[in-house]
């Protein structure tokens, strides 16, 4: 076999986890397996929650070690790796998308989890949130947002609310905030959900289905910073008096602008999947083109194909 | 032109036959004349008769529109430049005739459409003077409406009879250019081209033969060095790229695009010139190593991504098809200022491979070895080429494909161990592993951009940091032993040495052999390899007086180029000197040669 026509390193790693029966016997593997360095975080951070998660959500979906990678950008969250015993990578503020795009493009044998900030996915990554969505990579993106820069030590973030009084805006926030899920709706994610760290079921939920979505899935996950931002989430949280109101049961995931409408009721707002489409993955579009082109060069090796190119140059 | 013997004497009306080993010729119109086709058979004629060429163009860089020229020179001998001066100039339009008459030398031939052009008196003495009606002839040829279409096919005619060149191979390559067209297209190209050719010129101009080649018997290919870094880096194993569309480099990107999915693999063009690298950086970490470029602007903005993969120790390709700069500068002329930002660029000590190929050959064979440089030792490359390589179409032996051919598939076999930055490592690396390898230990590495430990983790410990970075460090030590001392183009010694990078080697070579063919004692050194440089440049220069490094950039705040300067911050050699222009074009082997003696003059 020409190994090297082939995107992925290998035939049996493209067959999906699901119907892989050395996969499905195997056993998931504990937290105690998948804990690494002890968090850094601060006590009482949100985003202890949705490590914990992550490690029930591989466990429970016996998801192995030469099966996915974890990947952040910078910022308190994107620590995340570091705690994760497992292949994966600490890269730059607000590229993490790319980064991921890049391993999940070349791999499709690998499940692809990037974590990333409020302002590393939404202030300095902007732009990448838009195109990944756009172009529909199939990764998750899970966006722990606490509304501030908690690493840098409390600067307006673009998901702070207007008026919140930060080292930046001593007198509180004047910039309009961004809305990560209208954001993501209009440039075309397929998978757009909500939740917070302070409800592990239904973060653990949607994490699942984040995963078992074909395309780019992203999940805004709110997550208290205790230092920064104390208290941002009560009422979105009835054990300090709030109110966990869920997606309606009437609402119809595939209704885009009605997800765009629910994604606009004023915090605390709903809580679960807004939006959920099929559409082709820039991993299928880009298999189909190769397919084509592979079939055009039949049984010629590599070499063979670039001396076809050659012998037109002469 | 250099004459021979004539081989025929000059009788009546027929026109004199002189033999010559080369010509050079200029065409110059505007830039939607389609003058880049007549240059583009001309070059692939010569790599077809076993000639050696060299091409030259400069384009507007507007869309559509302003004047443009494209130079050939054709040589049975060796072609080591685009030529200083014009033998024949075919000029299109008033503006192009006065434009470009300069570059033709004393006694050489202006070709001009007499339709557009009225020769000067003042020029008529010192050229001679070729009028055709090239646009209403060709109309006459072809018929039709269309004013300036089939044109150049008519003057690449007119040029085949000037210099009898091999009308069955023409007309072979005509048909080829068009195959897949409407037949109607073929037909009247190949009407234009013998109504060119059939033109009698009768005692108007001399005709040429060109001398049979020095080079029989091989097979060669023709194409642009973009072409060829994109054919090498396939060759290479390279199946995932990155990038984002800007001139120079862009032609690349659309070639790797266009042929990777035959091998199975992809390129991407991405939202900005940050998530290329990053997303090249990305398929790197996960497998074979993936390339991302640019030129100008677009290299500043992936400084972040690349100081990433020197922390992290993850391989990756960076193409800089270098522009005159800075800032969007001169996007469509040739300028090598961007040495610093590939030596140097991103913050705090990020050793990084700098490498320069010196011609469109070159071009092939240097993105193989920065894939492999880049595999063994974990870290970034740059292939430092420019916008001259980029454009110019050169013959060169065909590689053999089956045996350079790489196959850099990532193994997954399951390890017991894995230390991606191991301290104890021979050699400061270790062979990479990437996601999907099984680790028996149960210990996971990280990639990080954080000062680390050996697996990965961040550290704030002072040593670790003083030994990680004599890592990063110490293995392109171990690659610059490794890569061996360049060759000297001439004498081990002598009084001057004419040092260069890159797209200015041929030019250099050929003041080296114009110098000593005049008596002097001059020798060249072409650098290939810019960071790390070397081993043993020292004793190549012990064997000189002077040290002259010839670059296209500025000579900077202290006087010398950005070559010039790290090779005298690197051997604090004061006979280092440099020779520096910025004027957006190649280097003319006069100017080098005029400039080298101003120098040694104002010393003496």
């Amino acid at each position: 076999m020409q190994m090297s026509t082939q995107t992925l390193p290998s035939e049996a790693a493209q067959t999906p986890v699901a119907v892989n029966p050395t996969v499905a016997e195997r056993k998931g593997l504990t937290k105690k397996e998948l804990a690494a360095d002890h968090p850094t975080w601060c006590p009482g951070c949100g985003d202890f929650s949705v490590l914990a998660l992550y490690f029930k959500l591989l466990e429970k979906r016996k998801l192995h070690q030469d099966q996915f990678v974890s990947i952040s950008g910078i910022g308190c969250s994107s620590r995340f790796p570091y705690f994760v015993q497992a292949h994966g990578a600490h890269f730059i503020h607000g590229r993490a998308l790319p980064f991921a795009t890049g391993i999940a493009l070349s791999r499709p044998d690998q499940h692809v989890f990037a974590f990333s900030g409020d302002g590393d996915a939404f202030s300095i990554g902007g732009n990448h949130f838009s195109h990944t969505a756009r172009k529909n990579v199939n990764m998750s993106l899970v966006v722990m947002d606490n509304q501030v820069y908690g690493l840098t030590k409390k600067q307006t973030s673009p998901t702070s609310p207007l008026g919140f009084k930060s080292k930046t805006d001593g007198w509180g926030a004047v910039d309009h905030p961004i809305n990560p899920l209208k954001q993501a709706i209009s440039m075309g994610a397929t998978f757009v959900a909500r939740t917070t760290s302070t409800n592990p079921n239904h973060v653990l939920a949607m994490m699942e289905q984040a995963m078992d979505h074909n395309g780019f899935s992203f999940i805004q996950c709110l997550s208290e910073c205790v230092e920064f931002y104390e208290g941002a989430f009560d009422s979105a949280n009835p054990r300090k008096g709030g109110v966990f109101n869920e997606v309606p049961k009437e609402h119809d995931v595939t209704d885009e602008f009605a997800a765009y409408q629910l994604a606009s009721t004023p915090f605390p707002g709903h809580f679960g999947v807004f939006y959920k489409v099929n559409r082709p993955t820039k991993n299928e579009k880009e298999a189909e083109i190769i397919a084509k082109h592979r079939a055009k060069v039949g049984e010629a090796k590599d070499w063979q194909i670039l001396q076809k190119t050659f012998d037109r140059l002469k | 032109m250099s004459s021979t013997a004539p081989s025929a004497p000059a009788s009546g009306e027929a026109p004199k036959v002189s033999k010559i080993s080369e010509a050079v010729i200029r065409i110059a119109g505007n830039s939607q004349d389609g003058i880049q086709a007549i240059g583009g058979f001309l070059a692939r004629l010569a790599g077809r008769s076993e000639q050696e060429v060299m091409t030259f163009m400069t384009i507007p860089s507007t869309i559509s529109g302003g004047p443009s020229i494209f130079q050939v020179r054709i040589g049975s001998g060796e072609v080591l430049s685009a030529g200083d001066e014009a033998d024949v100039l075919l000029c299109f339009y008033q503006h192009s005739y006065e434009g470009h008459i300069n570059s033709l030398r004393k006694g050489g031939i202006v070709l001009f459409d007499a339709d557009h052009v009225t020769p000067k008196p003042e020029f008529e003495k010192d050229y001679r003077h070729v009028g055709v009606k090239i646009s209403s002839l060709t109309v006459e040829a072809i018929g039709g409406t269309a004013k300036d279409k089939g044109k150049n096919i008519f003057s690449l005619g007119l040029v085949a009879r000037m210099f009898d060149l091999n009308i069955t191979k023409l007309e072979k390559l005509i048909s080829e250019r068009f195959a897949g067209k409407d037949e109607s297209i073929v037909k009247n190209a190949l009407a234009a081209f013998h109504a060119g050719y059939g033109y009698s010129f009768g005692s108007l101009t001399d005709l040429f033969q060109f001398t049979e080649s020095q080079q029989q018997g091989r097979t060669q290919v023709v194409m642009n060095g973009n072409e060829a870094l994109a054919y090498g880096l396939i060759a290479a194993g390279v199946r995932f790229g990155a990038g984002y569309p800007i001139t120079p480099w862009s032609d690349i990107m659309e070639a790797l695009r266009r042929e990777l999915p035959k091998y199975g693999g992809m390129f991407i063009q991405c939202e900005d010139e940050i998530a290329s690298a990053a997303m090249a950086l990305g398929a790197s970490y996960a497998g074979r190593v993936a390339v991302t470029g640019s030129s100008g602007p677009g290299i500043a903005l992936k400084m972040e991504c690349l100081g990433w993969g020197i922390m992290a120790e993850v391989p990756l390709i960076v193409v800089d098809i270098q522009r005159g700069g800075p800032s969007t500068g001169m996007p469509t002329n040739v300028e090598q200022s961007d040495l610093n930002i590939a030596c140097y660029g991103s913050h705090g000590d990020a050793p990084r491979v700098v490498l320069a190929p010196s011609n469109v050959e070159d071009c092939f064979y240097t993105a193989i070895e920065a894939v492999n440089i880049a595999t063994k030792y974990n870290v970034p490359v740059f292939i430092l080429s420019d916008q001259a390589i980029a454009t110019r179409i050169e013959a060169f032996p065909e590689p053999d494909l089956q045996k350079v051919w790489q196959d850099i598939t990532p193994d997954l076999s399951p390890v017991q161990d894995h230390k991606p930055y191991d301290l104890s490592a021979a050699n400061g690396y270790v062979k990479r592993i990437v996601p999907g390898t099984k680790i028996a230990s149960g210990k996971y590495p990280v990639a990080t951009g954080l000062e680390h430990d050996e697996m990965g983790h961040p550290t704030g410990s002072p040593k670790l940091h003083a030994q990680m970075t004599a890592k990063r460090r110490k293995k392109l030590q171990v690659l610059a032993a490794e890569v061996g001392t360049p060759k000297i183009y001439g004498p081990p010694e002598g009084n001057v040495l004419l040092v260069g990078w890159g797209s200015t080697e041929g030019p250099i070579r050929e003041a080296v052999d114009r110098a000593r063919g005049a008596g002097d004692s001059v020798s060249g050194l072409n650098i290939r390899h810019i960071s790390p440089l070397p081993n043993g440049l020292e004793n190549i220069f012990s064997g000189f007086n002077h040290v002259l490094v010839v670059e296209m950039n500025d000579e900077g705040l202290y006087g010398y180029g950005q070559l010039a300067a790290m090779l005298r911050a690197r051997f604090c050699d004061p006979k280092i000197r440099a020779i520096n222009k910025v004027d957006g074009l190649t280097y003319k082997v006069k100017d080098i040669l005029d400039r080298m003696k101003a120098m040694l003059n104002a010393k003496a």
